[in-house]
């Protein structure tokens, strides 16, 4: 029996739910076969037979464009069967309607199941239910996790950085409600990132971050002092009207990433964001579009990385 | 047995081939005997010929049953295919699956005008599909428990080798 149930009974990937709990072997050969996956999209016909024959569900219990769309291309690319389902969470009994929904397409000769659901932990639990033929990987669950946008984020770093041992890397904003920010945190240490600095108002703050291995801080002048990496984090506009922070003005003023504030980083530091952006709010445009962004090759990155993972796991 | 020497039979294979290039060959060596075998014959042959490597882990039709090769690389073909007289590499010629996956990959990045095969070694008598190759460096006829390798060593130098099968 085995104590991590994304792996099977000899350690290799068999769901992909959360990056915390992974060997630096597995993290690294996922990088690896993306690599070869990148030149794919590159082709005349941008598709391999891998999957072919295997039916892949999109089971999106949680609105999401970006996201479903990049595994749906992946898979589509791996010439898999897609179905999407955008699934609105039922307002009673959540649990075993998850579940009657997953043993109803399960029927349906299901492969692969890929769960994005406000719920943490809801892609473990039907991990936990699905037959042993079936994969699972978490497309975001909740405040959990979202271990492919960590995978792609670190595709990125790679790509452009070579090696993670000699890197420092701030996580800026919204930690406090980020899935994202605990992979990548998750991801960078594992792989060996010497330094992670998390940047942030202590309302944005999870309780005990530093128990992740982070250095904590509170003002973007010293936070990105000489970083190689900026992870910009979305700040939803709903929450401004909360009582976390005063206003999406005060925000941009003191967090915001501007080109003065990115020349406190080395010169040649990248600038990452999972997105959607809020321009002005999080980020500036002229950060954003300028020569330092990366962002719209995370994207491309990213399908790359979920093909990696899908093929992995269809093959073990 | 004794396995032919790999350098000698590149050498062969590069004199026999040289005479058949035309302006629109290129080479390109299957990962990852087929592509040390195709370097060193690019250098014999002509070294301005553009030339690619190709991994064929995406096209294997025993994917369900073994999964994904540990070690995909990344295929590198820096020029058309589209059109192109292309000639195909590998060190050894066994089942004929490799060869369909090669041909399968490379029809996604363009129609080739032709391709043509050349290996180091045919292994005789064990061929799953109906394809033979244009150049063959030698031949060879092993126990099914037996497998034959090209390795690289340190200083580059190639050598076939008779591995046993686990």
């Amino acid at each position: 029996m085995t104590l991590n149930p994304q792996l099977n009974k000899d350690g290799a990937l068999k769901h992909l739910l959360t990056i915390d709990g992974l060997p630096r072997a597995i993290l690294t050969h996922i990088l690896d076969t993306a690599e070869g996956f990148v030149s794919v999209s590159e082709q005349e016909v941008k598709k391999v037979p891998l999957l072919r024959g295997k039916a892949i569900f999109n089971l999106f219990f949680e609105p999401s464009t970006r996201t479903r769309t990049t595994f749906e291309i992946a898979a589509k690319r791996l010439s898999a069967d897609v179905i999407n389902l955008n699934i609105n969470a039922s307002s009673q009994s959540k649990g075993e309607t998850l579940l009657d929904t997953v043993d109803n397409l399960a029927a349906m000769q299901a492969d692969m199941f890929v769960v994005r659901h406000a719920q943490s932990g809801a892609a473990h639990m039907i991990a936990r239910h699905v037959a042993p033929h079936i994969h699972v990987v978490n497309a975001g669950d909740g405040r959990h996790a979202h271990p492919t946008q960590g995978l792609l984020d670190m595709f990125t770093i790679r790509k452009y950085k070579g090696e993670f041992h000699n890197l420092r890397v701030a996580i800026v904003g919204d930690l406090l409600h980020s899935r994202v920010a605990r992979s990548q945190i998750h991801a960078l240490t594992t792989l060996g990132v010497p330094e992670v600095r998390v940047i942030a108002p202590k309302t944005l703050l999870p309780t005990g971050v530093e128990q992740m291995g982070v250095h904590v801080y509170h003002e973007m002048a010293k936070g990105l002092k000489d970083v190689d990496v900026v992870i910009m984090l979305r700040l939803q506009n709903e929450r401004m009207r909360g009582a976390l922070l005063p206003s999406a003005q005060e925000y941009f003023k003191y967090y915001g990433l501007t080109p003065d504030k990115l020349a406190l980083a080395r010169p040649d530091a990248i600038v990452m964001h999972p997105g959607p952006m809020n321009r002005g709010v999080e980020i500036d445009s002229a950060v954003a579009d300028g020569k330092q962004s990366v962002i719209l090759p995370q994207v491309t990155y990213g399908i790359a990385v979920r093909m990696a993972v899908m093929s992995i796991l269809a093959g073990n | 047995m004794t396995l032919p020497d790999a350098e000698t039979l590149v050498a062969q294979l590069a004199a026999a081939i040289k005479p058949t290039l035309t302006p629109n060959t290129v080479l390109v060596g299957m990962y990852t005997g087929g592509v040390w075998a195709a370097q060193q014959m690019h250098a014999l042959l002509d070294p301005a010929m553009p030339h690619g490597d190709l991994d064929i882990s995406f096209y294997r039709d025993d994917f369900n049953r073994i999964g994904l090769h540990a070690q995909v690389k990344p295929t590198r073909l820096p020029f058309e295919v589209e059109g192109r007289d292309i000639l195909l590499v590998d060190d050894v010629l066994y089942t004929g699956r490799s060869v369909r996956a090669a041909m399968n990959a490379l029809f996604d990045y363009g129609r080739p005008a032709r391709i043509r095969l050349a290996v180091l070694v045919d292994r005789m008598g064990d061929r799953e599909l109906p394809i033979m190759a244009n150049f063959v460096g030698s031949t060879a006829t092993v126990p099914p428990h037996q497998h034959i390798h090209l390795v690289r060593d340190d200083a580059g130098h190639l050598n076939l080798k008779l591995v046993d099968l686990k």
